[in-house]
């Protein structure tokens, strides 16, 4: 029996359209999608969308103006426009924490796979590195590898991607284990499959929906880890903002404009929002444990 | 279960290993000289050839490594760069204040999250269910420090029902404690709630489906010794679990919070010691606090043979 007549692609489009419908029943999953999605959108079209420069517009005529018709969202401690920074915002926060789902995900397939399949010596090492990384609590690692690295967007993705890398590599490693003792695995083995492909093809596909959960959620610890960093201010530096940093800005005038603190807050709350909706509607559709 | 015990010890050592190995590469991560980083730009040549002298990093890095270990084994984490006080007194001094938070927050959170969750699965698919996991949504959703923010917005600037920083120990007063703390630890509070919740949740789901839940109910038990005595002692595992990883993130969220706060703790410790590049200080906090951390996952995998008796680890 070749493995082509048991996975025979079905045409792709009505494939597709058939998952959504049946992700549709989930409605909140479709809410997390639209919440995401929008949120996509306006990170992209952020220069478009925003009416003022988020760093250069300064207005010394209007500090910490409350909200009105030409300010939304009010301005902050140098005249600059809250919206404008709100969207650009965006575009940071969501840049950061993508790449670092992306790096930490693609690292630690890779580390899960070779750990769970080939076992031995080099799963013990890998493992045991797991295991000692998973030991900090995630923000203080990050922050205390921020103190090392320096405050740069390329830092945090580094450091929150060194932080999540682990906690993908053990999942893949628990699918892997899972699915290797199969009997078709031993088949395919026996028709002279190499590792690789027996890896790449049979193994990693059945891995996808936990990856893809899993992704999602760390999607918004990684927003939340992101905020915290620059909120503290050991994120993203000045004057280029992000939600955090707004928020940090914001910290010393809460009494009398609490407006620079309230919007890239609920900013951040709706897309953390968005993406545990998202989570928990994927997990419903693809978890088949699940009712 | 001794043998359980001490299998489980042992191997927390090569766990500990690498926690030390890894905070011990911290320093090395430091992109240039570290001992310039730790003095700053004005610094002369002099005083940095001083400095690493007193980090021993003129030494080869496995040489530098297992001399930190053995110093470590000693129990002497060096000394502040900053205050010239040895990093563990300093660290002894800010930890009670920060378990002090971290419990109230969490007794907080489990008084809410676990009756909700309970509720939100005896009334499975109502409005009081729903109800219960929007609020869980929107707890897990909140950034503490944003949460932290309004909480003083309201409760303490606007309402002055708490003071908006500062803290008194127990030995003190217990009523200004709880007051000082309750604003911190329900900033903290909130994740923690909506995380448990859910998991309270799902987990009594998946025991009210089982069958000996029916024959309990046919036997007919009331409704309370049902939920209480029959299923939510079955379902505890996953809930302790969480709560027990839930330890760490609040160990890493209380920096935060104390920093908004004012609180004299952990977290305050390491942001001052961050932005005064402190790093013997870094290293030992982050150090210590993993330790807890396994030692915390270590307590409840002891505890999960409480609530499950079939867990003997003998064999295992």
């Amino acid at each position: 029996m070749s493995t082509n007549a048991i996975k025979k692609p079905k045409n792709f489009s009505s494939s597709f359209f058939a998952h959504f419908k049946n992700f549709s029943r989930r409605k909140q999953g479709i809410v997390g999608l639209l919440i995401i999605t929008t949120i996509l959108l306006i990170a992209i079209f952020a220069p478009l969308i925003a009416p003022y420069d988020p760093v250069d517009d300064v207005n010394y005529s209007n500090l910490n103006g409350a909200p009105s018709k030409a300010h939304l969202f009010g301005t902050d401690e140098y005249g600059r426009d809250i919206f404008s920074r709100v969207i650009y915002g965006a575009k940071v926060s969501i840049q950061i924490s993508f790449i670092t789902i992306l790096l930490s995900a693609s690292i630690g397939v890779v580390m899960g796979l070779i750990s769970g399949f080939f076992g031995g010596f080099i799963d013990v090492l890998i493992m045991r590195l797991v295991d000692g990384l998973m030991s900090f609590p995630p923000l203080l690692f990050a922050i205390a590898l921020m103190a090392a690295f320096g405050s740069s967007i390329k830092n945090i993705i580094l450091a929150l991607a060194i932080v999540y890398t682990p906690m993908f590599a053990r999942l893949i490693r628990g699918c892997v284990l899972s699915i290797k003792e199969k009997e078709y695995i031993d088949s395919i083995k026996v028709m002279g499959g190499s590792n690789i492909r027996i890896l790449f093809k049979h193994i990693l596909p059945n891995c996808v929906s936990p990856l893809l959960i899993q992704m999602t959620t760390y999607f918004a610890y990684a927003i939340l880890a992101e905020a915290s960093l620059s909120f503290l201010g050991l994120g993203v530096p000045q004057p280029e903002p992000s939600w955090g940093n707004i928020l940090y800005d914001g910290r010393q005038y809460m009494i009398d404009s609490p407006w620079i603190t309230i919007f890239p807050g609920i900013a951040i709350g709706i897309t953390v929002l968005g993406l545990n909706l998202l989570g928990d509607g994927l997990r419903d559709y693809l978890d088949p444990n699940l009712d | 279960m001794s043998s359980f015990l001490v299998k489980r010890v042992l191997a927390l050592i090569p766990v500990l290993l690498t926690v030390s190995a890894v905070v011990f590469m911290i320093i090395h991560f430091i992109p240039g000289d570290p001992a310039a980083a730790m003095l700053g730009s004005q610094a002369n040549e002099e005083q940095l050839a001083q400095m690493r002298e007193k980090m021993g990093l003129n030494e080869p890095l496995f040489i530098q490594f297992t001399l930190w270990l053995s110093n470590l084994l000693q129990g002497d984490l060096g000394s502040s760069l900053v205050s010239d006080q040895t990093v563990l007194s300093l660290i002894a001094n800010r930890l009670p204040v920060t378990l002090n938070l971290i419990i109230y927050s969490m007794t907080i959170s489990i008084l809410i999250a676990i009756p909700l969750g309970v509720i939100s699965a005896v009334k499975h698919n109502t409005g009081l269910d729903f109800a219960s996991m929007i609020i869980a949504l929107i707890g897990i959703s909140i950034p503490n420090f944003w949460a932290a923010l309004l909480l003083i917005m309201v409760f303490a600037l606007n309402l002055g029902m708490f003071p908006a920083t500062g803290y008194i120990p127990v030995s003190e007063s217990l009523i200004l404690n709880i007051k000082h703390l309750t604003l911190p630890a329900f900033s903290l509070g909130f994740i923690q709630a909506g995380i448990i919740t859910r998991m309270t949740r799902s987990s009594m789901l998946d025991v009210l489906r089982q069958d000996y839940i029916r024959t309990v109910k046919a036997k007919g038990a009331s409704p309370f010794t049902l939920v209480f005595k029959h299923a939510l002692k079955n379902a505890m595992i996953p809930i302790i679990t969480i709560i027990g990883i839930n330890f760490g993130l609040l160990l890493g969220g209380t920096i935060v919070v104390e920093s908004i706060f004012s609180i004299n703790g952990i977290g305050q410790l390491m942001i001052q010691s961050v932005l005064n590049r402190d790093y013997p200080v870094i290293q030992g906090i982050i150090l210590v606090i993993a330790a807890i951390y396994v030692f915390i996952t270590l307590f409840v995998d002891i505890l999960y043979t409480y609530f499950d008796p079939k867990i003997k680890y003998s064999k295992g």
